[in-house]
């Protein structure tokens, strides 16, 4: 059980500044997601929270005490990697047992925290097995049950399941979720992947370009987000950003983008709609259909509706509730 | 999954085995055979003429405790290059896998002795330990202790194996650094996190991975040891001083063409080739079983 706290942290490989100055203040028991696209930062932040890149300013502090110096054994942390780094040549049991060896506890003790693991993780049957010998979705336990059998103060997860297949994930999501949350231990959890975030996090931190550009509860960054990176970022259909001349509201170059999520819009007669345009394409999901709307100046825009998929070429129109509208200055930050 | 090719001309595929098939009939089963033969023979001293012995030439050589010594002189020399050649360059691979900045012109550096001829490497170590004009004999000399391995067994024996595994360390480095590289950082990572030390990490996760490749390089170093290094034993040593550095592939060239016991020198190839099969089959059938793969 730890708090985990970043303080101004930035991190330079020669002179290539990548992280550029990030706070975050992880309470206790906490699930933080870190979602972001590749190179943004975030698992070189995680990384350095690890030990295992050092940080070139700033703070790291985990339950109060400052690690920036300190080696990651020395961090009473765990990780879960995202190839899991299994010790090929160990079976489970001795996978599961190898940091517990070192640390020299005694050895029921480690027997005693292997079963309850194994237990946990329902992979008792494939203790005696080498790591090969198991299917993605086991060795992702397995990866877990190491993490577990140490009791660290905090768990990292450096996107652990991104090499899983899509039913797996959604699964395994749920899973970690739920032991998270029976062990209540803190985490910070680095994923790609924004429904995972969405789905899995207390809070989540939106990295953009080696900075945090929002950091807040999923639901939060979904109503509220500070700027176009994130409200395209989180969502999925993304947000439509519309030309504010489209909607004829100009008001001298302070707005720069509109928003509106595929969602809040409706799908009505090309008179009575707001903005008018004709159907590109659509995507029937089954529940729903994603209807893409060509508009005037060529941009598409995406509508969530639950009526069949439309005939291409038809002329449409789409109206929104003006509350549901979000507007960004030029430099992409909310207004 | 083989794929099975199917030939329309039935004599092509002999014809395209055929070099292969040449090759190793005229390099090794044709020398061979003529070992085989010749070791049951005595010819007389001039060589115009040879007696069928039997197994004369064998009896005799067991009996002959110069050749017993040569085993134990081989035994000990192939042990100590192989283990000498395989540890330092382990540890230099251990050290080049760590360096980021010029790491490229430090391996290539390694790699360089690989490219000196046995011969030439063998005179270069015997110019810098002569006993009178050696430059390493004026420093042993300076730290107070007299260098001769003329005449010193145990200083012969130490030089033609550091002679022979300096040689070597080269090719070892080349495959060890293969070896560690193709292991997955996050694996050494996680064993880092999970309160292994450096010492640690090495003795319980990358050594036990690189064994596939130690396996290999101690197949190939004995083998080395045992036959490629009589151009540095003919240049330092040449088998003394008396009979301390003679091992046996030595003592088959030194027998048969500097004695002219052709029988006895077959005799001695024939147990040659049977110990190396035997030697190989060891290897492979218990060490090969520790190995992960």
């Amino acid at each position: 059980m730890a708090t985990i706290t970043l303080e101004t942290v930035r991190k330079s490989y020669g002179k290539t500044e990548v992280i550029h100055g990030v706070d975050l203040d992880v309470a206790d028991g906490e699930l933080i997601v870190i979602v972001g696209p590749s190179g943004c930062g975030k698992s070189t932040l995680l990384r350095m929270v690890a030990g295992l890149e050092t940080v070139t300013s700033g703070r790291i502090s985990i339950d109060g005490r400052v690690v920036n110096d300190l080696e990651p054994r020395e961090r009473d942390i765990a990780m879960v990697f995202q190839n899991y780094a299994l010790y090929p040549h160990m079976s489970v049991r001795a996978n599961l047992a190898y940091g517990l060896k070192i640390a020299k506890l005694p050895k029921d003790e480690i027997a005693r925290r292997v079963a309850k693991a194994s237990a946990l993780l329902q992979i008792d049957p494939y203790l005696d097995r080498k790591p090969r010998q198991l299917s993605g979705g086991q060795r992702q336990r397995v990866a877990m049950g190491r993490a577990i059998v140490r009791e660290p103060a905090a768990f990292l997860f450096d996107e652990p399941l991104s090499n899983l297949d899509a039913k797996l994930r959604v699964q395994m999501r749920m899973e970690i979720k739920t032991l998270q949350r029976e062990l209540g231990t803190t985490s910070l959890y680095v994923t790609h992947d924004q429904v995972e975030a969405m789905t899995m996090a207390d809070r989540v931190v939106v990295m953009n370009g080696g900075i945090a550009e929002q950091i807040g509860a999923p639901l939060d960054l979904y109503r509220n987000p500070a700027s176009t990176f994130v409200a395209g970022f989180i969502g999925s259909p993304p947000m439509n950003f519309i030309d504010p001349a489209l909607l004829g509201g100009d008001d001298g170059g302070r707005v720069g983008t509109m928003g509106i999520r595929p969602e809040d819009l409706v799908l009505t007669t090309p008179e009575n709609g707001t903005l008018e345009g004709t159907v590109a394409f659509c995507e029937a999901l089954g529940a729903d259909t994603l209807v893409h709307l060509r508009l005037k100046d060529d941009s598409l825009l995406i509508l969530r509706t639950d009526g069949d998929p439309l005939e291409p070429g038809a002329a449409f129109g789409a109206t929104f509730a003006a509350s549901a509208l979000m507007s960004f200055d030029p430099s992409g930050k909310r207004i | 999954m083989q794929k099975r090719v199917t030939f329309h001309n039935r004599w092509l595929p002999y014809l395209l085995v055929a070099p292969q098939v040449l090759v190793t009939l005229v390099f090794f089963f044709w020398p061979a055979g003529q070992a085989v033969w010749q070791s049951m023979y005595l010819p007389d001293p001039f060589g115009l003429s040879s007696e069928f012995v039997g197994a004369e030439n064998f009896t005799y050589l067991f009996e002959d405790p110069y050749y017993r010594a040569s085993f134990i002189t081989t035994a000990v020399f192939s042990t100590l290059v192989t283990l000498a050649s395989m540890s330092v360059a382990l540890l230099l691979a251990v050290m080049a896998d760590r360096v980021i900045k010029g790491s490229g012109a430090y391996r290539t550096l390694l790699i360089w002795p690989y490219a000196v001829a046995p011969a030439v490497a063998g005179v270069l170590w015997l110019f810098m330990f002569n006993p009178s004009i050696g430059v390493a004999t004026y420093w042993l000399k300076g730290l107070g202790y007299d260098w001769n391995h003329v005449l010193n067994g145990t200083e012969a024996m130490g030089l033609v194996v550091a002679a022979s595994a300096w040689k070597q360390v080269s090719y070892n480095f080349l495959f060890f650094l293969a070896g560690l590289q193709a292991i997955p950082k996050s694996v050494i990572e996680a064993a880092a996190i999970d309160g292994a030390s450096f010492a640690r990490r090495f003795w319980t996760i990358v050594f036990p991975l690189l064994s596939p490749t130690t396996f290999f390089l101690l197949v190939v170093n004995v083998v080395y040891a045992f036959f490629e290094t009589f151009a540095v034993i003919h240049t330092i040593t040449g088998g003394g001083p008396q009979q301390d550095t003679n091992i046996l592939v030595y003592k088959v060239f030194k027998d048969g063409f500097v004695g002219q016991d052709l029988g006895s020198s077959a005799a001695q190839s024939v147990i040659l080739l049977f110990l190396v099969g035997i030697l190989t089959v060891i290897q492979f059938r218990f060490i090969e079983r520790r190995v992960h793969y």
